[in-house]
């Protein structure tokens, strides 16, 4: 993420973009007939957060933190889903321009079946990648043969996993910007004689930075979260592919307080990266 | 953009009646099925009839289907209705009010969850036993003949986490025979460890003998002796939340016949 060095207009990128909103109305123009779902959807959505936070063994959550396993875990989880989110940025940046800038036939198609990961049930995808990759699967038999490079129940098989499932926001994100950027940019560049992917690479990405920050934050938050293709491509062996969703849900077959202690550390982690990019790159347009 | 946003939005509306529609029917044939078994509570005595809710572990899902089909033809006027999952999580969802008539778990531990919020009637009894068995893909290539062998290096082995009954089960074998197994993933359920066998992922699995029975010709099993140091009862319980109290007690007498013993027994349960 660190190529992306330009802040700017990315706020019609986020769910919250309210800045405008607040600024004109104020809350007494608020009809009740919004006010009042508006309300009960903001507590729905917070409220399991809280209940997290007040069932949460704070006695004993030194303990449960420090265990060596949670750390192995974490380290994990964030070094597997930045790199998905480089992984996604590297191939999915280029998918985007191909979707926006160019015409070929079945383009439509392309661009549906790109969004298919987005509503798939991440089991499916798990068990889609082991078919496609695994030992035995269509593409992976030859990585084996050839090889010697078997992807399941590695950590390189948790990044794919987590960029199968990621790399779609990324896409929509930038797909996105890319068509509210002005082409014209790009063919004024052309014409004073840069090539195309110059134009594109001194133009064009610079204009749509903020979005593809956007779409690498929405891509890393996912991939941080990633819960069913990882179990299902990668397994669940501590310290290899144990991130930290797989082992909250293990944790919570038998000992609950430690599911709710691994879920604050992930809630916190997401939140103060989501807050902290937030702050960097979405705001201050 | 934005033309896309509104027909997704239109696809959520649509989504939405969906489930809706869903919801209202399931609701009514629901209410038509707690009207029937009341009908059979005022009917009276010997004759049994109206819907009987089992609860059971996913892993009774093959025997229990067909148990539930011959308990209907036997007791014309009854329907046997399943929900099948986690032994953990259907004693979580009974202990949270569902409404069921019979509970039949994969272990005693997930059983003493139920009868510890004192929702059973009557004791639990154990009904059928499973037995742990190592799965290999077919033709059993590397000729794994004992657990021991799976200890070897170079083999890809998938156990279930130590934290679900046949990952516990698996642990306690490996314990009694003083053996160390590294797997390559610990799964989240034994289905999960069986899938990665069927689909050669791995190159074995230690699972429940129903397992490598429901596994067909995909896998291989083999047993293995240390698996009797870590057998699990199966109990069964009638539920007090339940509706159809009678049903629910010719349903465990059926399991618990015979006959029913000989349907479980073909899935490679033991007798308890």
């Amino acid at each position: 993420m660190t190529s992306l060095d330009k802040p700017g207009a990315a706020a019609r990128h986020l769910p919250g973009g309210t800045r405008r909103r607040r600024g004109r109305g104020g809350r007494r123009g608020v009809p009740l007939p919004l006010l009042l779902p508006g309300v009960l959807a903001l507590a729905f959505l917070l409220l399991p957060l809280l209940a997290l936070l007040i069932r949460a063994p704070w006695h004993s959550l030194p303990d449960q933190l420090t265990s060596a396993e949670v750390w192995q875990a974490l380290r994990l989880s964030l070094v597997s889903a930045t790199s998905a989110t480089a992984v996604s940025l590297v191939l999915g940046v280029p998918l985007a321009w191909l979707l926006a800038r160019t015409e070929f036939p079945g383009r439509g198609l392309v661009r549906a079946l790109v969004t298919l990961p987005l509503v798939l049930p991440p089991v499916v995808g798990g068990v889609a990648l082991l078919l496609a990759l695994g030992r035995n699967g269509v593409i992976g038999q030859w990585l084996d043969a050839w090889f010697g490079i078997t992807l399941p129940f590695t950590t390189t098989g948790v990044v794919l996993a987590e960029a199968f499932v990621a790399m779609p926001f990324l896409v929509i994100s930038v797909e996105g910007t890319l068509r509210a950027a002005d082409p014209r940019f790009e063919e004024a560049a052309a014409t004073l004689g840069a090539s195309r992917f110059t134009a594109f690479r001194r133009v064009t990405l610079p204009l749509i930075a903020p979005g593809i920050a956007a779409g690498a934050v929405l891509a890393w938050a996912r991939a941080l979260g990633e819960f069913g293709a990882t179990i299902t491509f990668a397994g669940n062996f501590p310290g290899r592919t144990q991130t930290m969703p797989l082992s909250v849900y293990l944790a919570l077959q038998n000992d609950p307080d430690a599911a709710i202690a691994l879920s604050l550390v992930l809630l916190t982690v997401s939140i103060a990266v989501l807050a902290g990019l937030r702050d960097r790159w979405m705001t201050g347009v | 953009m934005t033309t896309r946003s509104v027909h997704r939005i239109r696809t959520l509306q649509l989504a939405g009646a969906g489930a809706a529609a869903l919801l209202a029917l399931s609701a009514c044939s629901s209410s038509g099925d707690s009207g029937s078994s009341g009908a059979s509570d005022t009917s009276g005595s010997g004759k049994i009839s109206g819907t009987v809710t089992v609860f059971a572990a996913a892993s009774l899902q093959e025997g229990f289907t067909t148990l539930g089909k011959e308990f209907e033809k036997q007791h014309p006027g009854t329907k046997v209705s399943f929900s099948f999952g986690g032994s953990d999580s259907l004693a979580a969802n009974i202990t949270s009010g569902a409404p069921a008539d019979v509970f039949a778990s994969a272990s005693p531990k997930t059983m003493a969850i139920v009868t510890g919020e004192k929702d059973t009637a009557g004791a639990p009894v154990t009904f059928v036993r499973n037995q742990l068995e190592i799965a290999t893909v077919p033709g059993n290539p590397h000729k794994v003949s004992s657990l021991k062998d799976l200890t070897g290096s170079g083999l890809k082995v998938v156990l279930c986490a130590k934290t679900v009954p046949c990952g516990a089960a698996a642990q306690k074998a490996l314990d009694a025979s003083h053996l160390k197994l590294t797997p390559v993933s610990y799964e989240q359920d034994v289905k999960s460890a069986l899938t990665k066998v069927e689909l050669k992922e791995a190159d074995a699995a230690v699972v429940y003998r129903t397992d490598v029975k429901a596994g067909g010709d995909k896998v291989q099993g083999v047993e293995f002796p240390e698996s009797a140091e870590a057998v699990n009862d199966y109990p069964i319980a009638r539920l007090k939340n339940g509706k159809n109290a009678a049903a629910a007690k010719a349903f465990i007498a059926f399991v618990r016949s015979a006959e029913g013993q000989k349907v479980l027994a073909e899935d490679g349960f033991l007798k308890a």
